[in-house]
């Protein structure tokens, strides 16, 4: 195992990093969230988890501030957040890979991680013990370096997301569906960077389709279905409870 | 369009346009000697268009604004710089080179700066209240280069005023028959410069790095903590003030300037930005010259068809690739 990345100094207020309370959100004429209630807890890694539809991505661009919530509170490290413009958010130090993956296919990968690096203004500049870490987890980063991201695979690109996500320290880690396209191999090294990242106390949120992968890494769960949470807990809990994932779950898992 | 290229990764087709137009041209023109002259006053014709697009095209790729008043800067520029150089006669009629770029350096400075302040206010009061609104936003940039336009005769006066080419910068270099004009030099070489400095700004730093990826995906910009709406700001001025220093160039290339003049470019730009592919600078770039050197043999052949051949140029493209020369993906 190579560097660990350095731990993210966090104020303690409260035991939820990330908290929101009855959010609902309007995309238009359509109502899409109906009162979600979502604790994230500080340094832990929690699940979240529903059938396609349920409103996950929804709730992750609400957070972001893409979508404005219409009602309901959303609170990250005691502060609201509810009416706060995007570029603000990301910089209370929330990295966040969408379910697109963001990827500039114009851009080299290089690019694209220097646009993620927010305090290097060249290539240079990016902490290089953090960069070599990234490229032991995700070697296609480093292989790639100079190409255009555009030809990149569709697991290469959720790498370079994920990666983008991880090359400065943040507080909150985002990611919709970090598993999606990747090879198992892949998903390895994938729940590997979780696993180092949360020991190093980042505190990480993800969207997951594969119940397996949620298993092995989850220390908490909400369980999202019709705009809402219908299930909140520990993830050690549910992986046990086989009816219990059969009801909440149905066959979309 | 990415400059930090390899070059097995270069789409070269679309630069080969350039000297292929120039080519066909070649035995419908007969002459070698007037083809030499075209081609030169086509190509000056088509950098400047392209300091005047430049802007345009990344404003549109940047925020999806839709500027069809950006020609308002083209005049102003033009007509802030009759007032400078007017100032400075005993410059601009000096018979020494040197004397004559000193009259048109501070002119192009002050017309950029005007331009640009008032690009500012533009962004400010008639294009933020339309963010999104394409209809809107064509309607009232369209009625802000009215306003514009009417200022401008307010202050200069509704008609034709000459701008006459600095001394030095006048006549021609002749190299066997074919007559070289000097300024039109100048102006590629201008040109050029202006290309070389956004090419470094957009491709070796932080700032261009983040432009280009917001004309790619303006929301993960934004997600990555960055704050796109003051780019946008920045990018909208320096595009106005490039707009003043083609317009500058351009009424010294028509040796006198009209109230109307930015409405007569406008066309030509939109067919540029169209050509090249919206956000793209590179594609501005191809589609400018092309349109430039269109002009100008077709002013030769066919002087009637000459607006219709850049259409008629801008509709083969389009055929061949519909979203311009070098489309810009994720749009």
């Amino acid at each position: 195992m190579s560097t660990k990345p350095s731990a993210h100094p966090s104020a303690n207020q409260g035991v939820n990093l990330l908290e929101l309370k009855g959010v609902h959100t309007h995309i238009g004429a359509y109502h899409i969230l109906h009162g979600v209630d979502l604790a994230v807890p500080r340094g832990q890694l929690t699940m979240l988890l529903g059938r396609n539809g349920a409103g996950k991505t929804t709730t992750l661009r609400t957070i972001m501030g893409l979508w404005q919530a219409s009602q309901g509170s959303l609170h990250f490290d005691g502060r609201d957040i509810s009416k706060m413009h995007t570029p603000h958010i990301a910089g209370l130090d929330i990295a966040y890979v969408p379910e697109n993956m963001g990827i500039f296919s114009d851009l080299s990968v290089k690019e694209n991680m220097l646009l993620a690096a927010r305090k290097a203004s060249r290539v240079a500049q990016i902490d290089e013990q953090r960069l070599q870490w990234i490229f032991g987890l995700f070697p296609a980063v480093q292989k790639f370096w100079n190409h255009p991201a555009g030809k990149l695979s569709g697991g290469q690109k959720q790498m370079l997301a994920v990666s983008r996500a991880i090359v400065e320290p943040r507080k909150l880690l985002i990611i919709d569906e970090p598993s999606k396209g990747l090879a198992p191999v892949m998903i390895n090294n994938m729940i590997d960077a979780f696993a180092q990242l949360k020991a190093s106390g980042v505190t990480i949120l993800l969207v997951e389709q594969n119940i397996n992968f949620a298993k092995r890494l989850g220390d908490t769960v909400a369980v999202m279905d019709d705009g809402r949470v219908v299930h909140a807990g520990s993830m050690a809990e549910l992986a046990e409870d086989e009816a219990l994932q059969r009801s909440l779950l149905g066959l979309a898992l | 369009m990415n400059f930090d290229f390899n070059f097995k990764d270069l789409d070269w087709k679309p630069l080969a346009l350039v000297p292929l137009l120039a080519l066909l041209a070649l035995p419908l023109v007969g002459s070698g000697s007037t083809w030499l002259t075209l081609t030169v006053a086509g190509l000056a014709m088509g950098m400047i268009v392209f300091i005047i697009a430049s802007g345009l095209t990344l404003v549109f790729g940047l925020m999806d604004v839709l500027n069809f008043g950006h020609g308002v800067f083209i005049a102003l520029g033009a007509f802030v710089a009759t007032s400078v150089l007017g100032s400075m006669t005993d410059w601009t009629q000096s018979a020494e080179l040197w004397r004559n770029l000193v009259a048109v350096f501070p002119a192009m400075l002050v017309a950029m700066a005007v331009a640009g302040a008032l690009g500012l206010a533009f962004e400010r009061f008639i294009v933020r209240p339309v963010y999104g609104q394409h209809l809107k936003q064509i309607l009232i940039t369209m009625g802000g280069m009215i306003i514009g336009e009417e200022i401008i005769k307010v202050i200069w006066g509704p008609q034709q005023i000459p701008l006459p080419l600095p001394e030095g910068m006048r006549g021609a270099w002749l190299w066997g028959d074919a007559a070289i004009e000097r300024y039109r030099v100048v102006a590629v070489g201008v040109g050029l410069l202006v290309f070389g400095v956004l090419a470094y700004t957009l491709n070796r730093t932080k700032i261009g790095l983040l432009i280009r990826a917001g004309v790619q995906d303006r929301e993960m910009v934004e997600s990555l903590g960055y704050r796109i709406r003051r780019l946008f700001v920045g990018v909208f001025v320096v595009g106005s003030a490039l707009a003043g220093l083609g317009g500058v160039m351009w009424g010294l290339y028509q040796q006198n300037v009209v109230p109307q003049m930015g409405a007569q470019v406008n066309v030509l730009i939109f067919i540029v930005i169209i050509i090249g592919g919206l956000g793209s600078t590179g594609g501005a770039l191809i589609g400018a010259l092309l349109v430039g050197l269109m002009a100008n043999y077709t002013g030769f052949l066919l002087p009637k068809l000459a607006l219709f051949s850049n259409i008629a140029l801008m509709v083969a493209v389009l055929l061949w690739r519909p979203q311009g020369v070098y489309p810009v993906t994720n749009r």
